[in-house]
């Protein structure tokens, strides 16, 4: 897989440095310290609640800190959202693709995927469209394009959600919990798309309780317990050799079934 | 005793073209009414939900206190009692117009509070994390959204203030009512202008409810 690719000694592309995050009282990412290279694929998991989440959002800013750094391709994030020049580049770089695919339903399919090139880029409507298209057809839904988001099945809609992503050409793309809201049925058809944005080379970091793929796609994979970062490294060694006593357990309550 | 109630056709029929110049009047004062209502309301529907507390509160403020008088004493205020303070008079229609745009606009504030709030969070991370900014969220994302939900409340408070301009007759604009009025005080037929008076309510707000209907099954509106 991509684990050839794997960087040793690249400007990281995500640098987060101690970052803490509270919620009122509650303390949902300690001291987090990560570095996600170029072409990385880091494969985060963790119970509910255990702040695998909250840890995404913050490399795009949809969550705040109040302690720490983020930098995401040269980019700084400062603590409590002041940094909102940085923030704007920073999501224009930074793909994401959500539980709930969160298409906007007041507009096509092809709507969707051209809005923010037209609105944020000024690409010329025309040009957008015959990319829009273009990347539609790579995620296997070129013939739903003016459909209302509606009408297709969960797994189209994830798909147009990537499609949707990628029109931005992000060179990060996150993940959160991308098939949990799916019928079993249409995982593969989303984990499949993924692979393939993983095998060119996108660097991608993916919050999933799908254990499988995360150890076929994954070059690192992070166990997160209570705001830490518990134990992280290839998936061989945290699968099937984990140190942590709470990597074990939950590992052996997940891979069970 | 028998009472009877003698019905005259030919009354009722008679007063319609007595009755029908204040249609325009009505119709003027309802719809010019609430189109400035329908501007404040996106005004104070907006600040009403901003973080920001000098935007907040005077927007709270403003609602609290023109839904919650009544719209017959917001416009004696505006027509009888303004002039005191302006030291000249104000045009009866321009007052009514006035009237139905502060009382309209206070209840559109909260409906487009409601339908702006309606709208999943998640709308906006995906339209912000795809690099739009907050104003470009807001207003390629949220507010269609929102504004389709709000088409069947607006079309609910439309209809309230076409029917609380039958008020105004008080002032002495000449809308449908005050019509029925200075022609019932000649003919003495109260029974058959009033039931036509009423009819010709029922038609423009029955009106007003097929067009929203119509909108509701071409898919313009809900979702």
């Amino acid at each position: 897989m991509s684990s050839s690719q794997t960087p040793t000694s690249e400007t990281p592309i995500v640098r987060m440095d101690k970052v803490n995050k509270h919620f009122g009282d509650l303390h949902v990412l300690k001291d987090i310290d990560l570095e996600i290279a170029p072409g990385e694929v880091v494969v985060i998991i963790g119970a509910s609640g255990s702040g695998k989440s909250t840890l995404i959002r913050c490399v795009n800013g949809l969550e705040e800190f109040q302690y720490g750094h983020i930098e995401v391709d040269g980019n700084e994030l400062l603590p409590n959202g002041k940094s909102a020049k940085a923030l704007q580049t920073i999501r224009t770089e930074v793909g994401m693709v959500f539980q709930q695919f969160n298409l906007f339903p007041h507009l096509s399919v092809l709507d969707n995927v051209t809005l923010a090139p037209i609105k944020v880029r000024g690409t010329p409507r025309q040009q957008a469209v015959a990319n829009a298209r273009r990347l539609l057809e790579r995620v296997g839904i070129a013939d739903q394009a003016d459909k209302s988001p509606t009408q297709l099945s969960g797994g189209q809609q994830q798909r147009v959600a990537l499609a949707r992503a990628l029109t931005m050409e992000p060179r990060l793309m996150l993940f959160d919990e991308p098939t949990s809201a799916l019928d079993p049925e249409m995982i593969g058809e989303v984990l499949d798309a993924m692979r393939e944005l993983a095998r060119d080379g996108m660097t991608m970091m993916i919050v999933t309780h799908e254990m499988g793929f995360a150890r076929e796609v994954a070059d690192r994979v992070i166990y997160i317990h209570g705001g830490q970062i518990v134990e992280q490294g290839p998936p061989g060694v945290v699968f099937d050799n984990p140190q942590h006593e709470r990597t074990q357990s939950f590992l052996s309550r997940v891979l069970k079934h | 005793m028998d009472v009877t109630f003698d019905f005259n056709w030919a009354a009722a029929l008679a007063s319609l073209p007595h009755l029908l110049p204040g249609i325009p009047y009505t119709l003027l004062i309802s719809f010019g009414g609430l189109a400035i209502g329908f501007l404040i309301g996106i005004l104070f529907g907006l600040m009403r939900i901003s973080p920001l507390a000098w935007l907040r509160i005077p927007a709270i403020a403003y609602i609290e206190i023109f839904r919650g008088t009544p719209v017959l004493v917001q416009v004696l205020f505006i027509f009888y009692g303004l002039p005191q303070l302006l030291g000249s008079p104000i045009n009866a229609l321009v007052a009514g117009i006035a009237a139905i745009a502060v009382n309209s606009g206070a209840y559109i504030s909260e409906i487009v509070r409601g339908g702006v709030q309606s709208i999943e969070r998640g709308q906006r991370e995906a339209g912000l994390s795809l690099g739009l900014s907050r104003t470009q969220a807001f207003r390629y994302i949220i507010w269609p959204q929102a504004l389709r939900r709000m088409i069947p409340p607006l079309g609910n408070q439309a209809i309230i203030s076409i029917k609380d301009t039958s008020l105004f007759s008080v002032i002495g604009v000449g809308e449908l009512v005050r019509q029925g009025q200075v022609y019932i005080a000649t003919t003495f037929t109260a029974l058959e202008v009033y039931l036509m008076v009423a009819l010709l309510y029922l038609a423009i707000t029955w009106s007003l409810s097929l067009i929203l209907r119509l909108l509701e099954r071409k898919g313009l509106v809900g979702q």
